[in-house]
C-alpha cells in the first residue's frame, strides 16, 4: 500500500499549487436533431462503408428474413438464447427449420471449443444504435452473453429503427448510463477488422468476419 | 532480418541510418500520407475546434481533481470487484503481474495492446519468469515475431510492408509466401484462437479509466481486445495514472477524437467497456478483474504547471503521423517506448535526459504536432522547455536537467551578448569580420556535412542599410 500513499501524496502536494478545474461545454458532442428516418439513413451509410450488412424488415416478417440471411451464408449452427424477445421469436420461427439451435446458457468453460470451432453464427437483440458512427450498443446478459457477439464467423444483431439515437453522447445520457454500467457494455460498429498489414484493410481478424444488422421498422413505416 | 537494437543515445547514428534505407523511408512515408489524408477527410464535417477544446478541457479537469479521481475509481471499481494495485514504477508494475499471474499458477499470458506494458518491459520480465507472453493485435503479433518492438503507438507493424509481412510470417510459422493479405490475416486468426483458449490471463491496456463508474474503456478494432478481456478466467488491466476521467459523459468525446485523429475512423469496430468481473448467474468473463495504476514518472510531470501538459494525452499518434521528422526516420530511430513528437516531450521524464538528450532537439518547431494535437498539447513549447532544461537553462524539473550545459557554448552566448550590446564595439567587429572573411574555416561541425560554411559578408547589413539610406537622401535634396 506504500506506492499508492507516496502517488497520492505526490500529487496532493503539487509544487505548483493546486490546478483551476475548467467547465465543459459539450454541445459538439450533442443537438444533431436528425429525424427518424436520417438517423436510419447515416446509420445504414456508415455500418456498411465498413463492410456492416443491413437489411430492412418489419416487425412481423423480420424472422422470415432472418431465415433468409441463415439460408444465404449457409448457417447449420446458430448461437442464440432463450429469454429475450428476440431469441425466442427466433426459436419459434426456426423450430421446424434444419438450422441447429445452439444454447448459450452454458458457462464458457463447458463449451469454449465448442463455440470456438462449431458454431457458424450467433444472434443477439442491441440496446439500440447510434446514428452519428454506426454503431450498436449491446449489454450482454446471462442469457446474450459477451463472446456469442465475438467468437462466431457471423454475428446477427436485431435493432429496432426507433432505438437509432444520434449520438454516443445522446444515448449514455439517455439511458442513464452512468448511474448503473453493466459488467460489460459493447459498441460494434462493423465486423472484426485490421490494417496492420501495410494499411491493407482486411475483415475477420478475431472477431466475426460479417456482422449482418436486421433493422425492424413498425409495420406502418417499412 | 537480423534484430536491432535501438537506444536513445544512439539516435544520431540511427537517424543516419534510417536515412539511407530507401525501404523504410517508402514504408513510412506512404503510411503517414495515407493517415493525414484521412484525419482531414473524417473531420470535414465537424466543428474541429469546438471538439478539441472540449477534449482539452476535459483532460485539464480530469488531472486537476487528478488524486481526488484516483481514489474515486480505485472505490467505485472495488465495489464492482475489481481489484485495484498501485505501482510506483515499471518494475514494480511487474512484480505485481507476475505475482498475480503466478497466484494463479499461469503459464501462458495473452496481450491485448499496451504501450504501458511495453514502457516497463513487461514481455520479458514475465518470459524471465517462465510465463509465456503472447502479443495478439495483428500488428503486434508480427512484431514480436520479428523480435522487434512497435515503431508506431497505433500500428505497431508499420514499419513493415507486405512482402517482409509475409516473410515473417513464413519463417517462424510456416505459412505460404504471400502477398495476400486475408490469407495471412486468416493464418493470423487461426494461430492466435488456439492461444485465446489456452491462455490462463489476459493483459490489456486501459484507453479511458472512468471515476464515476468504475469502468475500463478499450478500443480497438480487431476483437483482440475483447477476447483477452472475456475468454481468460483472470484480466489484469495495466495503466499510467493519468488516463482516468472524472464522468462517464466525458468518453464520448475523446473516443470521438481518439478515432478519428488516430486512424481517420469515424469509430472503431469495438468500444469495450468493462466494470465487473464476472457476476454470479453470467456465463463467460473473466472470475477476477485487476487493475494496475503505474506512475513511472507521471507523478513527476505532474508538479509543473507546463510540463503537466504533457499528460493531457490520450494516446492517438496523430502527432507522429505528421511528423516531418518522424516520416523520415520511423519509429525505431527515436529507440524508446515512445516515438515521435509525444515521446520526444515524454520520454525524458521516464529516461532522464541524460539519455533522451538528442530527442527534444530532433525537430525544426514546425508546429504540426501541436496543431494536430486533438487535445491541444503545445508540444512545440514543451520541446523548447526541455531543451532549455538540457542546458541547465529551466528549472530542474525534469531528471538530468543541465546535462548538456557546457561552459564553452555559455561563454559563447556571453560573449556575443556583450558585443551585441555595445554598438562602437559591435561595429568594429563586424567591419573586421568582413575584411577577414576570407579566413573563415570550411569545416564547422555537423553543419558543413550537407552545406557549404557560413562566411560573412564583406559589408554588413547594417552598414549597407546605412549607405543606402545616405544615397536616398541625396536623391531628394
Amino acid at each position: 500500500m506504500n506506492a499508492r500513499e507516496n502517488i497520492l501524496k505526490r500529487l496532493r502536494e503539487r509544487s505548483d499549487g493546486p490546478l483551476q478545474v475548467p467547465e465543459s461545454d459539450f454541445s459538439v458532442v450533442t443537438g444533431r436533431d436528425w429525424t427518424p428516418q436520417e438517423r436510419v439513413e447515416r446509420f445504414e451509410r456508415l455500418i456498411t462503408s465498413v463492410h456492416g450488412e443491413v437489411i430492412h424488415a418489419t416487425l412481423t416478417d423480420w424472422t422470415a428474413r432472418l431465415e433468409e440471411v441463415l439460408k444465404a451464408k449457409s448457417v447449420r449452427r446458430l448461437a442464440l438464447g432463450r429469454e429475450h424477445p428476440v431469441p425466442v421469436a427466433a426459436r419459434a420461427a426456426l423450430m421446424d427449420h434444419d438450422v441447429e439451435l445452439v444454447d448459450v446458457d452454458r458457462d464458457i468453460e463447458d463449451w469454449k471449443r465448442e463455440q470456438f470451432e462449431t458454431v457458424d453464427a450467433g444472434l443477439t437483440s442491441t440496446g439500440g444504435a447510434i446514428g452519428e458512427t454506426g454503431s450498436l450498443w449491446l449489454w450482454p446478459t446471462p442469457d446474450e452473453p459477451r463472446l456469442i457477439s465475438l467468437v462466431p464467423p457471423i454475428h446477427i444483431a436485431v435493432l429496432d429503427a426507433d432505438a437509432i439515437e444520434d449520438t454516443f453522447f445522446d444515448v449514455v445520457e439517455a439511458h442513464g448510463w452512468a448511474s448503473g454500467m453493466p459488467t460489460n457494455a459493447l459498441l460494434i460498429s462493423g465486423p472484426s477488422k485490421t490494417a496492420d498489414i501495410e494499411q491493407t484493410l482486411a475483415y475477420g481478424v478475431h472477431g466475426p468476419r460479417e456482422l449482418v444488422v436486421l433493422i425492424r421498422h413498425p409495420r406502418e413505416s417499412a | 532480418m537480423s534484430v536491432q537494437i535501438y537506444t536513445p543515445e544512439a539516435f544520431h547514428r540511427q537517424a543516419h541510418d534510417a536515412l539511407g534505407n530507401p525501404q523504410i523511408r517508402r514504408n513510412f512515408r506512404k503510411a503517414m500520407d495515407g493517415l493525414m489524408s484521412k484525419r482531414r477527410d473524417v473531420f470535414s464535417d465537424w466543428d474541429l475546434e469546438a471538439l478539441r477544446e472540449l477534449g482539452a478541457n476535459i483532460r485539464l479537469r480530469a488531472l486537476a481533481k487528478l488524486p481526488d479521481l484516483l481514489e474515486r475509481l480505485e472505490a467505485n471499481c472495488q465495489a464492482n470487484g475489481i481489484q485495484v494495485h498501485w505501482a510506483e514504477n515499471g518494475d514494480e508494475a511487474c512484480r505485481i503481474i507476475r505475482e498475480l499471474c503466478e497466484a494463479r499458477a499461469a503459464r501462458a499470458v495473452i496481450k491485448g495492446k499496451s504501450m504501458v506494458s511495453e514502457e516497463m518491459h513487461l514481455n520479458q520480465h514475465l518470459e524471465a519468469a517462465g510465463i509465456e507472453a503472447l502479443e495478439s493485435d495483428l500488428g503486434e503479433y508480427l512484431v514480436q515475431l520479428n523480435e522487434q518492438t512497435p515503431s508506431h503507438i497505433i500500428m505497431p507493424a508499420i514499419h513493415l510492408n507486405t512482402d517482409e509481412i509475409s516473410e515473417i510470417l513464413h519463417d517462424k510459422t510456416g505459412t505460404e509466401r504471400t502477398r495476400d493479405v486475408d490469407y495471412m490475416t486468416a493464418a493470423a486468426r487461426a494461430q492466435l484462437r488456439e492461444r485465446f483458449m489456452a491462455a490462463d490471463v489476459g493483459i490489456s491496456g486501459v484507453n479511458f479509466a472512468v471515476a464515476e463508474t468504475g469502468t475500463l474503456c478499450l478500443v480497438e478494432n480487431e476483437g483482440n481486445g475483447r477476447m483477452t478481456t472475456t475468454v481468460p478466467p483472470v484480466h489484469i488491466a495495466v495503466t499510467g495514472i493519468e488516463k482516468v476521467v472524472e464522468h462517464l459523459r466525458d468518453v464520448p468525446p475523446l473516443y470521438a477524437l481518439l478515432t478519428r485523429s488516430a486512424t481517420g475512423q469515424h469509430v472503431t469496430t469495438y468500444f469495450n467497456m468493462i466494470s465487473s468481473p464476472r457476476k454470479p448467474g453470467e456465463h463467460d468473463g473473466p472470475e477476477e478483474v485487476h487493475l494496475v495504476l503505474v506512475d513511472n514518472g507521471r507523478s513527476n510531470i505532474y508538479q509543473d504547471n507546463e510540463l503537466l501538459d504533457t499528460l493531457r494525452c490520450i494516446r492517438c499518434g496523430a502527432c507522429m503521423n505528421h511528423c516531418p521528422v518522424y516520416t523520415r526516420v520511423g519509429g525505431h530511430t527515436y529507440g524508446t517506448t515512445y516515438p515521435g513528437p509525444i515521446g520526444k516531450i515524454l520520454m525524458p521524464h521516464m529516461l532522464g535526459l541524460e539519455a533522451t538528450k538528442d530527442l527534444p532537439t530532433a525537430s525544426s518547431l514546425c508546429g504540426a504536432c501541436g496543431e494536430v494535437c486533438p487535445v491541444k498539447i503545445p508540444i512545440p513549447d514543451l520541446l523548447v522547455r526541455l531543451r532549455r532544461e538540457a542546458v541547465g537553462e529551466g528549472r530542474g524539473n525534469v531528471p538530468g536537467a543541465g546535462v548538456k550545459r557546457s561552459r564553452k557554448e555559455l561563454l559563447a552566448w556571453k560573449g556575443w551578448q556583450w558585443l551585441a550590446t555595445h554598438p562602437t564595439v559591435w561595429r568594429g567587429s563586424t567591419m573586421v569580420a568582413g575584411k577577414l572573411r576570407g579566413l573563415t574555416p570550411t569545416k564547422l561541425g555537423p553543419w558543413t556535412e550537407y552545406r557549404t560554411a557560413p562566411k560573412p559578408a564583406k559589408a554588413s547589413l547594417h552598414a549597407l542599410v546605412k549607405a543606402h539610406q545616405h544615397k536616398d537622401g541625396e536623391g531628394r535634396s
